[in-house]
């Protein structure tokens, strides 16, 4: 009877710290967001969304560092979702056990551990330098998309999973070849599940900055960029200059909290279509 | 004929998807290459010895330039191994939770919960670091505006947590029920059984968490370089500010003319960062891969 009671007593603390580490890890996160929430809230008005900073970053809003993102963001769909399909769809519906196999495999697992400032090493030299894309949003978008294509790859594969190969077998039992069955019996019902995956991804690349410092983000463009070849403004390396290296810092704060606010309204916005999306595929599916 | 066109067409087609997925092993020689031939040029002036030994790291000095990034490596070592001693005791003890406290529903509410830490854009960690913690860490240790190696082990931690706690869990989560089942019936409680049947039987699925963890917090940049403080000295403990690998690139090559020296070694940084978290990454691989083969 007593080492049952000390063993309950035991087991309550336990788990009690076990419940506490869960409390702290929701604080922190409940913090963040509020703390963005309230301060950020404060910055954000129409014309902070659509206007260019004016007096030295003082004033004004972030509308270029908007456009900047979204356009680099799509260089890096354009890059890295095509791409990542195709290489999984060869990983799941064609490869083997080989040795290739293996090593492809082996190079997107550790692709994807690469840190992003390395990626932008080889942006500097592979885009700006050899390719001569100059420091612009092409050769930032192709380095952010080189960097999501480990995410987007393994994404597309978890998607052509789902697929019942009962689909392929009767495909192929009425003469269709390889690709004839892919085309019009995985496809179908995997790019949903594909494209939910990869929007994870570009999520990501959306708000990394240490890839996009040296490959084409500016620091102060007024203006909005003409064509791909040009330099632009992007909402992370915007956010990076007005927390640290802006000449009066205390003073743009609210500017900066502003940022932050759209960044992560953008980013977790990307976040939760894609898992509702997720969400209403798999009901469909059942 | 019509049968041969169709064959050419679906090998065509194959060949297509095959170039793809060779494109990621091109990818990543090619990063490795690219570092390789970048960096050498570096050592026509660098002695090797000194750049891997050496603390001081003053490029720009006008008397003798110096290129030593001992101060850089023992600085990265320092501010992850800061953010692991923090991360894993908890991120285990989350996993624990969500895997044998929690009820499933909370359960499903709260694995989400907790990757939406996940997504959380470093830069905007790192901005947090600045605005919360830096002010936190100043006002208990009295060090100014609390930008050091503390800040960044605390940020990294709270990065690396969603990692360790989701793979953590799911190491939990496939120890057989039949272990849990006979430590119960042989009289241990919940917690007995937790402790000393399911941890030590999840093992390789953590430690493969942890490094995997401290793979991200060594490569990790904008954190480190917003709120570590940067100053170039050799670390001595946690509350000095310091100069990791990752921020030292991100400082110095926005500034450095091409094609010089400098530049030259600053891939060279780069070259020891992915040798390092290569190594770290392909040790978790091997561990998770073995205990996923011991399960089917």
């Amino acid at each position: 009877m007593k080492t049952s009671t000390r063993k309950g007593i035991v087991q309550a603390i336990g788990f009690f710290a076990l419940r506490a580490a869960m409390g702290l890890v929701l604080a922190v996160l409940l913090l963040f967001l509020y703390d963005i929430g309230k301060k950020g809230g404060g910055a954000i008005s129409w014309e902070f969304l659509s206007q260019a900073p004016r007096r030295g970053m003082t004033e004004g809003g972030i509308f270029p560092a908007i456009v900047g993102t979204f356009l680099v963001t799509l260089i890096t769909a354009v890059l890295a979702v095509p791409l990542g399909m195709s290489a999984a769809i060869y990983l799941h519906e064609y490869a083997r056990q080989s040795r290739l196999t293996r090593l492809i495999r082996l190079s997107i697992r550790n692709l994807s551990g690469v840190p992003s400032i390395v990626y932008g090493l080889f942006g500097v030299i592979l885009f700006v330098n050899v390719m001569r894309f100059g420091t612009s949003i092409l050769s930032a978008g192709l380095t952010l998309g080189l960097m999501t294509l480990p995410w987007t790859i393994t994404a597309s594969e978890e998607a052509l999973k789902t697929i019942p190969n009962s689909y392929r077998e009767g495909a192929m039992a009425l003469g269709a070849t390889k690709w004839q069955t892919i085309r019009t019996n995985v496809l179908p019902y995997a790019v949903p599940g594909m494209l939910t995956g990869t929007v994870l991804g570009l999520a990501r690349a959306a708000g990394e900055t240490a890839p996009i410092m040296f490959t084409g983000a500016a620091f102060y463009l007024p203006f909005l960029p003409r064509s791909l070849g040009d330099q632009f403004m992007a909402l992370p390396y915007h956010l990076y200059i007005m927390a640290t290296q802006h000449h009066a810092i205390q003073q743009v704060r609210p500017l900066a909290y502003g940022t932050a606010l759209v960044l992560i309204v953008l980013v977790l916005g990307m976040n939760m279509t894609a898992v509702v999306l997720r969400y209403r595929l798999r009901r469909k599916q059942r | 004929m019509k049968k041969r066109r169709r064959d050419l067409k679906e090998a065509a087609i194959r060949a297509f998807f095959l170039t793809c997925g060779v494109l990621a092993v091109l990818v990543l020689v090619g990063i490795f290459l690219t570092l390789v031939t970048t960096a050498v040029p570096a050592f026509r002036e660098i002695r090797p010895s000194e750049f891997l030994l050496s603390k001081a790291w003053d490029p720009t000095s006008p008397e003798k330039a110096e290129y030593g990034i001992l101060s850089m490596v023992v600085s990265t070592l320092m501010v992850t191994g800061g953010a692991l001693l923090l991360a894993v005791p908890i991120g285990i003890a989350v996993a624990a939770y969500l895997s044998d406290v929690a009820h499933w529903r909370v359960r499903e509410v709260l694995k989400p919960v907790v990757e939406i830490l996940a997504a959380v854009p470093s830069v905007v960690v790192g901005f947090l670091g600045i605005v919360l913690i830096g002010p936190v860490l100043a006002k208990i240790f009295h060090t100014g505006n609390g930008l050091n190696a503390a800040n960044g082990s605390i940020l990294l931690a709270i990065m690396a947590l969603p990692t360790i706690i989701s793979i953590s869990e799911d190491s939990l989560n496939a120890v057989p029920t039949a272990y849990n089942e006979a430590s119960l019936a042989l009289g241990a409680s919940r917690w007995q059984t937790l402790l000393r049947v399911k941890l030590p039987a999840g093992l390789s699925g953590i430690i493969a968490a942890t490094m995997l963890g401290m793979g991200r917090a060594i490569g990790e940049t904008m954190t480190v370089l917003m709120v570590t403080g940067n100053a170039r000295a050799f670390p001595h403990g946690f509350l000095d500010s310091v100069r990791t690998m990752t921020s030292g690139i991100a400082i110095e090559l926005g500034e450095v003319p091409y094609y010089t020296t400098h530049y030259y070694a600053l891939f060279a940084i780069g070259l020891v960062l992915f040798v390092i978290t290569f190594a770290v990454n392909l040790v978790a691989d091997v561990v998770l891969r073995k205990y996923q083969e011991r399960e089917q």
